[in-house]
C-alpha cells in the first residue's frame, strides 16, 4: 500500500489524476450538501420528512432531480443576447473549478501548489461576479438585470472583509501558501503545548467569524440572498434560465459552498493535517504517505461541518434589506477586521 | 538563435495567447455594443495575466486578475448596465475623432519598443526558459517595504485623498 502511494507517476498521469480529482472535489461536496442539508436537514427543521420515495430515505432523489433538469427544454428568450446568455453559467462554474485548484488535500495530494495561494483564491473567486452580471444583462429582463446588479454590489462589498479577515491568518502563518498555512497550524504550539497544534480558529476567532459571514454573503445564501429574492425579483439573474443551464447555476452555487468550506477549514481548522506532535513529525518530509488518503477524508469531515453551519444559518434567519446589507459590510465588518489585523500584527511582533 | 531554442512550450503558449489578445483588442474597438466591448476587454486583460504566468511572475498575474478582471471590469460593467446598456447593435458608438487614436497607438508602441530595447538590448535574463522559478512573494514585499517604501507611502496617500474626494463628492448635504 505504501509503495503504491509513493510511486512516481509520469507528468501526464499526474495531470489526468488532478483533473479527475478536481471534478470529484467539486461535484461530491455539491451533491452531498444538496441531499443532506438542502433536502433532509431543511425538511427536519420545518417538521416534515422531505423526499422519501426515491431510494431508501429518498437518497436517490438527487439523481431524479438531475435527470429531470437534463430533459427539460433549453429555452433562450427571444430578445436575449444569445451568446452571452449561454456562456454566463459556464463562467460561474469555471470560477468554482479555478477555486478548488488551489486547495491542498494532503502532503502530496494537491492540484497546484501556488506560492501565493490565498491571494489566488481571493482573485478567482471574484470571477463569478462577471458571470452573474453577464447572466443578468443578457436575459433582457428587468428582474434579471436588477438581480445581477444587486449580486455585483453585494459581492464587491463583502469581498473586502473577506480579504481583510484572511490577512490576520497570513500574518500569523508568515506565508500565503495554503500548504504552508496547514503546516504552520499543525506544527504550531499553544504556549509550549503542542497536543492540538495551533488551529487559527483559536487565535483568529474574530477573523473566522468575519470570514464565514463574508462567505455566506459571497454565496448569496440567506440572510444575504437579496440578488435572488423570490418575493421581489422572481429568481434574480437566474429567472430566464431553464434545464441544463439552470442546473449549472445550481451546481455552481452548492459546489462553491463546498469549496469555500474547504478553504475555511484550511485557513482556520488545520486543513488536512493532524497535529504533528502526535506522530513526532517535524516537517512536511516526515509526514507519512498514508496522509494522502486520510487527509482528504479529514478535509471532507471539516468541510461538512462548516457547510452545516452555512446551511443552518441559511434556514434560520430572514433576509436583510439592501441598505442594511451594505451598512453591515462597510460599517461593522470592515472596521472590525482592520482592528483585528492591527492587533494580530502587534502581537506577532511582540511574541 | 536556433529553432530548437525558439520552439519551447513557453514560446508556443506566448504566441497563441498573444494572437488571442490582439484579436480581442481589435474586437474591443470594432464591436457595436458597449457590453460586448467590455467583455472582449476582459479577454485581453486575462490574456495579459496568462502572459505574466508564463514569465513566472505569479504575484503580478494574480494581481492582474484581482484588480482588472475582478474589480475594474466589474465596476465598468456595473456602471454601463446601470445607465445605458441596450441589447443588440448600436450605431452611434464611434467618436468622430477615432482616427486620431491610430497615431497615438503607434507612438505608444514606438516608445515601449524603444524602452525595452534600450533597457535590455541583447541581454537575456535567463538562459534556459525551462528553468524559470516563480519569484517568492517575500522578495517582492521586501523590495516594496525596503528601498521603495517612500514611493509606496506617497501612492497610498494619493489613494487616500482619492477616497476622501469620492466621499465628499457623493455626499448630498
Amino acid at each position: 500500500m505504501n509503495a503504491l502511494l509513493a510511486a512516481d507517476l509520469p507528468y501526464w498521469a499526474q495531470s489526468l489524476l488532478r483533473v479527475l480529482g478536481g471534478v470529484v472535489a467539486v461535484l461530491l461536496p455539491a451533491g452531498t450538501i444538496v441531499y443532506l442539508f438542502l433536502f433532509k436537514m431543511m425538511s427536519f427543521m420545518q417538521s416534515r420528512l422531505g423526499p422519501m420515495e426515491a431510494g431508501p430515505y429518498g437518497s436517490m432523489q438527487l439523481f431524479a432531480e438531475v435527470g429531470k433538469w437534463l430533459q427539460k427544454e433549453d429555452i433562450t428568450p427571444a430578445r436575449a443576447d444569445r451568446v452571452i446568455f449561454k456562456i454566463a453559467p459556464l463562467v460561474v462554474l469555471a470560477s468554482t473549478f479555478l477555486l478548488v485548484a488551489v486547495v491542498p488535500f494532503g502532503p502530496d495530494a494537491w492540484f497546484t501548489n501556488f506560492e501565493a495561494g490565498v491571494f489566488y483564491m481571493l482573485a478567482v473567486s471574484s470571477v463569478s461576479v462577471l458571470g452573474i452580471l453577464m447572466a443578468g444583462w443578457s436575459s433582457a429582463n428587468k428582474y434579471s438585470l436588477l438581480g445581477g446588479l444587486r449580486a455585483a454590489g453585494q459581492l464587491i462589498a463583502y469581498e473586502l472583509p473577506m480579504v481583510l479577515a484572511v490577512i490576520g491568518v497570513i500574518i500569523q502563518a508568515g506565508t500565503m501558501n495554503l500548504q504552508g498555512i496547514v503546516l504552520a497550524q499543525n506544527g504550531g504550539e499553544i504556549f509550549g503545548w503542542n497536543g492540538l497544534g495551533n488551529p487559527y480558529i483559536l487565535t483568529q476567532f474574530t477573523g473566522f467569524i468575519i470570514f464565514m459571514i463574508a462567505v455566506q454573503a459571497e454565496l448569496t445564501q440567506t440572510p444575504f440572498d437579496m440578488p435572488i429574492a423570490e418575493s421581489e425579483l422572481v429568481s434574480g439573474y437566474m429567472t430566464e434560465y431553464s434545464g441544463f443551464r439552470f442546473l449549472t447555476f445550481f451546481i455552481a452555487e452548492f459546489a462553491t459552498a463546498g469549496v469555500f468550506s474547504l478553504i475555511a477549514s484550511v485557513l482556520f481548522l488545520g486543513g488536512w493535517g493532524v497535529p504533528f506532535a502526535w506522530f513526532d513529525w517535524n516537517s512536511i518530509d516526515d509526514v507519512s504517505d498514508w496522509m494522502n488518503v486520510v487527509g482528504p477524508l479529514i478535509m471532507f469531515t471539516k468541510m461538512m461541518g462548516l457547510a452545516f453551519v452555512i446551511m443552518w444559518v441559511r434556514f434560520s434567519y430572514p433576509r436583510f434589506r439592501e441598505d442594511q446589507l451594505q451598512r453591515f459590510a462597510w460599517k461593522v465588518l470592515i472596521p472590525v477586521s482592520l482592528v483585528n489585523i492591527m492587533i494580530t500584527a502587534i502581537l506577532k511582533v511582540a511574541f | 538563435m536556433v529553432a530548437a531554442d525558439l520552439l519551447v512550450a513557453q514560446n508556443v503558449g506566448f504566441g497563441i495567447i498573444s494572437l488571442l489578445m490582439v484579436v480581442s483588442a481589435l474586437r474591443v474597438v470594432t464591436v457595436n455594443n458597449v457590453v460586448h466591448a467590455a467583455l472582449w476587454l476582459v479577454v485581453v486583460l486575462s490574456g495579459a495575466a496568462a502572459q505574466y504566468l508564463l514569465l513566472s511572475a505569479e504575484f503580478v498575474a494574480i494581481t492582474q486578475v484581482l484588480v482588472y478582471v475582478g474589480a475594474v471590469m466589474v465596476l465598468f460593467l456595473f456602471g454601463t448596465m446601470l445607465t445605458r446598456a441596450r441589447i443588440g447593435a448600436e450605431s452611434d458608438l464611434n467618436n468622430k475623432n477615432w482616427a486620431l487614436g491610430i497615431p497615438v497607438a503607434l507612438l505608444m508602441l514606438g516608445v515601449m519598443t524603444y524602452v525595452i530595447i534600450d533597457g535590455f538590448g541583447s541581454e537575456r535574463l535567463i538562459e534556459n526558459p525551462g528553468d524559470m522559478e516563480p519569484i517568492p512573494v517575500q522578495v517582492i514585499s521586501d523590495d516594496i517595504f525596503g528601498p521603495y517604501l517612500l514611493p509606496f507611502w506617497a501612492l497610498s496617500f494619493v489613494l487616500l485623498v482619492a477616497v476622501i474626494g469620492a466621499i465628499v463628492l457623493a455626499r448630498k448635504d
